[in-house]
C-alpha cells in the first residue's frame, strides 16, 4: 500500500531524547562569563526531540523505501554498481584508521602511510602511471585536480596560450564542467559513425591554444577508441596532454592501461572499479595519477619511504598546492586497498573478463528485442536505444519505471546524449547468469507490454512504495526544507 | 585466484555465455583492444590474500598506528573528537542506504531523499539560512565553493578571506581561485581575530565575496556586529564558515547577516577518519539558490498525491548543464550528511546545546588552568568555544613528544601556518575530555622547559 512517510519535524514531544552525555564535571562558570550576550544564540533551533527507539524506527522505515545493490540489480551505466564487499566495511571501521586524527604526528600514523603507499604502488602498476595522488575526494574531483596539474605544467613552461580542452560529445557531464570550474573553453568533438571520437574532426580542432584532450576509454557507449594510438600522437604533437576519465576502468584491468595508451594524467573512481559502497550518493574517492613530468605538479604532501619509515612529502615547490583539506578520502581508500589485496593480479583481470562478458552477453539477449547502435564489441556496458518504442508510445524513462516494478534498479536513462532515449547499460563483474537471465526476461515482457498498452507502461511505476513523482513540479514550486504551518 | 567469492559466473556459465555472444573466446571479447595497447603481460601485484589473511594484514596496519581511541586527544585545528552515540553506525550501516547510487530513480530511492531532505531542514534550521544542499566534501571544497557562488551571483571575480579563516581551507580556496582565475586575497589578523579595520580598507565594488570564520581558526569568536553592513554597503556577499555544533550556543549565521553558510560538519557524528570522509555543509539565503553547487532534495507529489521526494532544480548541475553547471561536482558525501542527520536527530537541540556547553566549560577550564602555568600564555585574547591558542616555552614539535609518552595526542603547531606565531599551539577539548584527563595535561606541562 502506498503512503508517505512521517518527517523527524512531524515526530517526537518536547521533552524526549536520544541520547546520554556524562555530566560537565568540570566546575562551570556563568555562559556570559565565557561569551559575551550577543554572541548567543537567542532562541534554539527548531528541531525534533525524540527518543533513541523512535530515531531508529524511523531511518529503519527509510531504509525498507530504498534499493541498493544489496536489494538487487543495479545495472546503471557509468556506475559499475558492483558487489560490495562486506569485510570492507569492517576494516575502515577499525580504531587505528578511522580514529586517526589527521593533524597526529607522523610516528603515529606509520600504519596508515603505509597502506596510502602501498597502495598508491598498485594503483602505478594498474594503470601504467608513475605517481598518485590520493587527495581528490570523488571523481570529478579528481577530474579538477587533474586540469589542475595540466594547467600548471603549461604554465610552469610559459605556455600560456592554452585555453581550450577537448571533449567528445560522449563524455560525462561532469567533464564539461570541469573544464568550466578550471577556467577552460571546452571544445566538443563528434563520434564518427562507429562510435569512436571522430579522428578527422580532432585533428582539425587540435592546436596551439590546446591544453588537453580528455577521454573515457572505454566511452559511455562502451566502446573501446580503436584510434587511441594515433589520437594520442595527433594532441602530443601539438603539445597538448591527454587525460584519461578512469570511470570505465572495470573494463580493462589487466588487458591494457591508460599510461601505455598516451594518457598523462588519470583519475580513477575506486568507489565503482575498486568495490567501494557510494553511500548514496557519496563518499568516494578519486586518485589522480601522472606521468613522470607532472609529477612536481601535484597536490602536496605526497607519500613517501625513507628507509623504513613512511612520512608526508611537502617539499614540492612547484605543486598546485591543496584540493581537500587533509589527505583525500582515506577511510574509502582503505576498503579498496583491501579489496585490491583480496583480488590479486588475477582476480582483477577476472573483474574485467566478467564485467565484459555480461555486458556482451546481455547485450545479446537484448538484442533480439531492442535497438543497441554500434553494432560492434562492447566492453563493460552497452546502450539501448528505446527510440522504437517512444514511437510506441513508452520511452527510455518508462521502460525504467517498468524495470522498478520488476525488482531492478534501471539503467542510466537519456546518456549518452548521442543515442536518442538512451538506456545506458552495465551489468559488471559481481553479477550471475541467471540475474542477466531474468533481467533480460524482463526487458521483453516490458517491450511485450509496450505493445500491447504502452499507456499503461507509461503510467507507471505500479508497485512501488510511492508513484510516479512530479519532478516539474518540484522545480515550478520548489520545497527544499520542512516549514512549519 | 583472489576474489572468487564475489565472482559468481562458473568456468560453465562462461562457456554457455561465449556462444550465445557467438565468439569462440574471452580473447575475442578484447580483439577490439589495438594490439599496440594490449598489455603484453600480467599485472605485478602482490598474491592475493584470503579474507582472513587481508584483515589480519589490514589488522597489523592498523595497530601500527595511535589513535583517539588509545591516547587522549587534545588536537582540533577542523577535526574534533566528539563523541559518536552508537545509532548512528546502525543507520549508516544499513545496507540499503549506503550500497545505493546517488538516487536518480526516486520511486525506490525515498528513504535516502527524505533523509536529505531532512538533513538539508536541519542544516537551515542551525544556520538560519534558507536552503542547504546535500553536502560538499568538506570544510575546505566547501569554503571554495561558497566563494565561488559568490563570483557567480554578482558577476564580480574577486573575493577576500580572513587570515583567520582555517589555512586547510584558504590552500584549497587560493587553488581553486587561481585555476579558475579569480583574484584572491587575505585580511590581515590582529590578535588573533579579522582586523575588520582592513576589512573595511579592502572591500570595494570589485569585490564578490567576504569569507569568514566563527569560530576562527584559533578557537575565537570574532564579534561580527556590524561586519555585514560593510561587506553588504558594496554589493559583496558574506561567506560564513562554521562549526554547525556551535551554532546550539553561538548565533545563527543569519543573524548577524550572513548570506552563505559553509563549514565542516565532522563535528556532527562523523569520526576523523585521518581527515576523510569529512562532511562539507552549504546553506544560503533563497536569492542565491541557482549559483548553489551540488545535489538538492526537493518535495513533491507521486501520481496518487502522496508526498515524496526527488533530486531538484538540477538545470544547476553538470549532467544537466554540462560546461554551464554551477560546479562540476557529482559524488558527495551523502552517507556522511545521513550520519550528521541521524546525530543531530539522536542529539536534538537539547543534547547538541549541551554538547556545546561542555565543550566550551572545559576548554575553558583547561585554558585557565594551564595559563596558570608560567610560560604558558594565551596567544590572544578574546572568547574561546572549544580551541584555544596558547604561547608555550618551547616547541610544540618536542612537546608533543614529551605528551605522547603519556598517551597524549597534544595541540596542532600554529607556525607551519603562521611563520610569526613560533611556540604556538592549538588546543581542542570536547565534551569528551573529563576533568582528569584535562589535569592530566596539566601536570604533564607543569614544569616543561
Amino acid at each position: 500500500m502506498r503512503k508517505s512517510k512521517a518527517l523527524l519535524f512531524e515526530m517526537g514531544r518536547s521533552g524526549r531524547q536520544g541520547y546520554s552525555l556524562p555530566s560537565c564535571d568540570v566546575p562551570e562558570k556563568p555562559l556570559d562569563e565565557l561569551l559575551p550576550q550577543k554572541m548567543q544564540r537567542s532562541e534554539p533551533p527548531d528541531m525534533p526531540e525524540l527518543s533513541e527507539v523512535e530515531v531508529i524506527r524511523h531511518y529503519t522505515e527509510l531504509s525498507t523505501r530504498n534499493f541498493g545493490v544489496d536489494t538487487g540489480f543495479y545495472p546503471l551505466g557509468s556506475c559499475t554498481m558492483k558487489y560490495n564487499p562486506k569485510v570492507n566495511e569492517e576494516v575502515a571501521a577499525l580504531p587505528g584508521f578511522a580514529c586517526l586524527h589527521p593533524c597526529q604526528p607522523e610516528e603515529t600514523v606509520q600504519g596508515a602511510l603505509e597502506l596510502y603507499y602501498n597502495m598508491e604502488q598498485r594503483l602505478k602498476e594498474l594503470t601504467g602511471m608513475e605517481r598518485f595522488t590520493m587527495q581528490p575526494s570523488a571523481g570529478a574531483h579528481g577530474e579538477l585536480t587533474g586540469l589542475m596539474v595540466i594547467q600548471a605544467y603549461h604554465r610552469h613552461r610559459g605556455d600560456h596560450k592554452r585555453n581550450k580542452v577537448l571533449i567528445p560529445v560522449t563524455a560525462h557531464g561532469t567533464n564539461p564542467a570541469t573544464v568550466t570550474m578550471a577556467g577552460y573553453e571546452v571544445v566538443q568533438l563528434p563520434a564518427d559513425e562507429r562510435g569512436n571520437v571522430d579522428l578527422e574532426a580532432l585533428k582539425e580542432a587540435v592546436d596551439d591554444t590546446t591544453s588537453a584532450l580528455m577521454l573515457t576509454n572505454p566511452s559511455t557507449l562502451g566502446l573501446f577508441e580503436e584510434e587511441i594510438t594515433e589520437m594520442a600522437r595527433v594532441v602530443h604533437d601539438k603539445g597538448g596532454l591527454l587525460y584519461y576519465d578512469g570511470a570505465n576502468l572495470n573494463a580493462i584491468m589487466g588487458y591494457a592501461r591508460p599510461g601505455d595508451m598516451g594518457f598523462d594524467v588519470v583519475h580513477l573512481n575506486i568507489h565503482k572499479t575498486l568495490s567501494t559502497p557510494h553511500g548514496g550518493g557519496g563518499p568516494g574517492s578519486g586518485p589522480v595519477g601522472v606521468k613522470e613530468r607532472l609529477i612536481p605538479f601535484l597536490p602536496v604532501p605526497l607519500v613517501d619511504k625513507k628507509g623504513e619509515q613512511f612520512y608526508f612529502d611537502y617539499d614540492l615547490p612547484d605543486s598546485i598546492g591543496k584540493v581537500q583539506s587533509f589527505y583525500g578520502n582515506f577511510g574509502v581508500v582503505v576498503k579498496a586497498y583491501n579489496y585490491v589485496c583480496m583480488m590479486g593480479a588475477e582476480g582483477l583481470k577476472q573483474v574485467s573478463t566478467d564485467a565484459v562478458l555480461n555486458s556482451n552477453y546481455l547485450a545479446s539477449l537484448l538484442q533480439k528485442t531492442y535497438t543497441i547502435p554500434y553494432d560492434r564489441l562492447r566492453k563493460h556496458e552497452f546502450v539501448v536505444s528505446a527510440k522504437p518504442e517512444k514511437k510506441k508510445g513508452a520511452g527510455a524513462g518508462d521502460i525504467a519505471k517498468a524495470l522498478l516494478d520488476r525488482g531492478f534498479h534501471p539503467p542510466t536513462v537519456y546518456f549518452p546524449l548521442i543515442v536518442d532515449e538512451a538506456l545506458m547499460t552495465e551489468p559488471n563483474d559481481t553479477e550471475s547468469k541467471e540475474t542477466l537471465d531474468a533481467y533480460a526476461q524482463a526487458m521483453e515482457e516490458i517491450a511485450k507490454d509496450i505493445d500491447k498498452d504502452a499507456e499503461k507502461v507509461a503510467a507507471g511505476p505500479h508497485y512501488t512504495v510511492v508513484g510516479r513523482l512530479d519532478e516539474v513540479r518540484a522545480v515550478r514550486n520548489p520545497v527544499l526544507r520542512w516549514e512549519k504551518e | 585466484m583472489g576474489g572468487k567469492h564475489y565472482l559468481p559466473l562458473t568456468d560453465e556459465d562462461r562457456r554457455e555465455m561465449l556462444s550465445t555472444i557467438g565468439v569462440e573466446s574471452i580473447e575475442d571479447l578484447f580483439s577490439d583492444i589495438p594490439s599496440e595497447v594490449r598489455l603484453q603481460k600480467e599485472l605485478d601485484l602482490p598474491p592475493a590474500l584470503s579474507e582472513l589473511e587481508a584483515v589480519r594484514h589490514l589488522n597489523s596496519l592498523a595497530a601500527k598506528n595511535k589513535h583517539l581511541n588509545n591516547c587522549t586527544s587534545f588536537m582540533g585545528a577542523g577535526v574534533y573528537d566528539h563523541f559518536i552515540p552508537a545509532v548512528i553506525k546502525h543507520v549508516t550501516g544499513r545496507s540499503e542506504f549506503y550500497t545505493s547510487y546517488t538516487p536518480y530513480q526516486p520511486e525506490i530511492s525515498q528513504g535516502i531523499l527524505q533523509a536529505i531532505f531532512e538533513y538539508q531542514t536541519m542544516i537551515c534550521q542551525l544556520t538560519g539560512m534558507d536552503v542547504a544542499n546535500a553536502s560538499m566534501y568538506d570544510g575546505g571544497t566547501a569554503v571554495a565553493e561558497g566563494a565561488i557562488m559568490g563570483c557567480g551571483s554578482t558577476r564580480r571575480s574577486k573575493a577576500l578571506v580572513s587570515r583567520s579563516v582555517s589555512p586547510f581551507y584558504r590552500a584549497v580556496l587560493k587553488n581553486y581561485f587561481s585555476s579558475r582565475g579569480l583574484d584572491l586575497e587575505e585580511i590581515p589578523l590582529k590578535d588573533g581575530h579579522t582586523d575588520f579595520s582592513k576589512l573595511e580598507e579592502m572591500v570595494d565594488d570589485q569585490v564578490a565575496s567576504v569569507v569568514l570564520q566563527q569560530p576562527n581558526f584559533f578557537g575565537l569568536a570574532e564579534d561580527l556586529d556590524g561586519v555585514a553592513d560593510i561587506i553588504h554597503n558594496h554589493n559583496a556577499v558574506l561567506v560564513m564558515s562554521v562549526d554547525p555544533l556551535s551554532l546550539t550556543l553561538l548565533q545563527a549565521p543569519a543573524d548577524y547577516g550572513a548570506d552563505i553558510v559553509v563549514g565542516e560538519g565532522q563535528s556532527l557524528g562523523v569520526p576523523p577518519s585521518f581527515g576523510g570522509p569529512l562532511l562539507g555543509i552549504m546553506a544560503a539565503r533563497q536569492k542565491f539558490v541557482r549559483q548553489m553547487p551540488g545535489r538538492i532534495a526537493g518535495e513533491t507529489v507521486d501520481s496518487e498525491g502522496n508526498r515524496g521526494f526527488v533530486l531538484t532544480l538540477q538545470t544547476r548541475e553538470q549532467h544537466i548543464r554540462r560546461e554551464k553547471a554551477s560546479s562540476n561536482i557529482c559524488s558527495n558525501e551523502a552517507l556522511v550528511a545521513l550520519a550528521a542527520a541521524v546525530y543531530m536527530a539522536a542529539l536534538g537541540p537539547k543534547g547538541m546545546r549541551e554538547v556545546a556547553e561542555q565543550c566550551l566549560q572545559k576548554a575553558n577550564y583547561a585554558r585557565e588552568k594551564i595559563t596558570a602555568l608560567s610560560g604558558f600564555e594565551p596567544a590572544f585574547p578574546g572568547f574561546n568555544f572549544k580551541e584555544f591558542a596558547l604561547s608555550i616555552p618551547g616547541k610544540p614539535e618536542e612537546l608533543n613528544k614529551k605528551l605522547l609518552q603519556k598517551d597524549i595526542l597534544g595541540g596542532v603547531d600554529a607556525a607551519p601556518f603562521y611563520p610569526e606565531l613560533e611556540n604556538t599551539m592549538l588546543f581542542a577539548v570536547t565534551e569528551k575530555r573529563t576533568r582528569e584527563e584535562i589535569d592530566t595535561l596539566v601536570r604533564e606541562l607543569e614544569g616543561w622547559k
